[in-house]
């Protein structure tokens, strides 16, 4: 394993053009299927972390949901241009019922 | 609960002793572990909520600003102002052990030392939203990089806990109860032997005295 490893922001352009001045790796790709082979790609090849905008992760959930249980990449959902969706804070909930055995966030 | 299926003799017996007394260490060992996991679990749940929240907020007000910098400026100018950035982000990723969870911590290292160096280009062709949009995300991505680190930190101690919980559920519910009812069994087996020997002994020994002496 290298010592130093990237971080990657996929999703459509509008949505991730910005990151690219922080110096991330961004790919623009709105296709689920080329969405799937890309995080695999990145996954074996050193990104960290991978933001992905909440459209692009629907698009790719198994492949989304396979890393869920690797240590690395952590591959954390962003809103897009459009707006939130709220996949990401269910992502939180589902992780809190998995542990406890129902959400209890919502109380 | 059902009984294993062991001979009753004294040796299952002692063998099935020392299980049990393993099997009741285990069980207390895992649920300590299973209620730290739990309560390190829920402050680092509360962290990603607050989190992911301000980084929502923080990437919406990035995005209306890219939003009017897309309408008042060329998409073509656009990219161009972003495509080369002098700005480049590389972690180090390094690893935490929670309750023998390991996981992942990231420190990310600029290429420049300035962080406030994050224009790529220059200012007079382009928007001024344009730079508000990268100032922005600028500002969030600390931010960002720990919700990338508590998130999978998250996931992985929920797969622990369920886990851990499995296995305290199991040694609790059947193997403890299990063990329990076998030994059970065979100490009652044991004694029984026991009985019926004793009886047949005096049994023996009554006809004996009576074949000798004549008793009657």
């Amino acid at each position: 394993m290298a010592d130093n490893y990237k971080a990657a922001v996929i999703g459509d352009t509008a949505s991730v053009s910005g990151f690219a001045a922080l110096g991330l790796s961004v790919f623009c790709e709105t296709e689920p299927e080329k969405i799937s082979k890309l995080i695999n790609r990145l996954a074996v090849n050193d990104f960290a972390v991978i933001y992905i905008t909440e459209p692009a992760a629907a698009a790719a959930g198994d492949t989304i949901k396979k890393y869920r249980s690797s240590k690395l990449p952590s591959i954390v959902l962003i809103p897009a241009i459009e707006g939130n969706t709220g996949d990401g804070m269910r992502a939180l909930h589902e992780a809190v019922e998995k542990a406890v055995g129902s959400d209890i966030l919502n109380k | 609960m059902a009984r294993l299926n062991v001979n009753p003799t004294r040796m299952e017996l002692s063998k099935l002793k020392k299980k049990l007394d393993s099997a009741r260490r285990g069980h207390k060992l895992l649920k300590d572990k299973r209620d730290e996991l739990m309560r390190q679990f829920m402050n680092l749940i509360r962290e990603n909520r607050q989190l992911r929240a301000e980084v929502e907020e923080a990437i919406k007000a990035a995005d209306r600003y890219m939003a009017v910098a897309g309408s008042v400026m060329q998409r073509e100018a656009l990219e161009t102002a972003l495509m080369l950035p002098k700005q480049e982000v590389e972690l180090e990723v390094g690893e935490k052990n929670v309750m023998s969870v390991y996981i992942p911590v990231f420190s990310p290292k600029y290429r420049t030392d300035d962080t406030n160096d994050i224009y790529s280009y220059g200012t007079a062709f382009t928007s001024i939203d344009l730079d508000g949009a990268v100032k922005a995300l600028s500002e969030v991505f600390p931010k960002m990089i720990r919700l990338a680190e508590v998130e999978k930190a998250c996931q992985l101690m929920a797969d622990e806990i369920e886990k851990t919980r499995r296995r305290v559920n199991a040694l609790e519910h059947i193997m403890i109860p299990d063990y329990e009812e076998t030994i059970k069994y065979i100490t009652m087996k044991l004694s029984e032997n026991e009985r019926s020997t004793t009886t047949s002994l005096m049994k023996v020994k009554d006809m004996v005295l009576k074949d000798s002496h004549h008793y009657h």
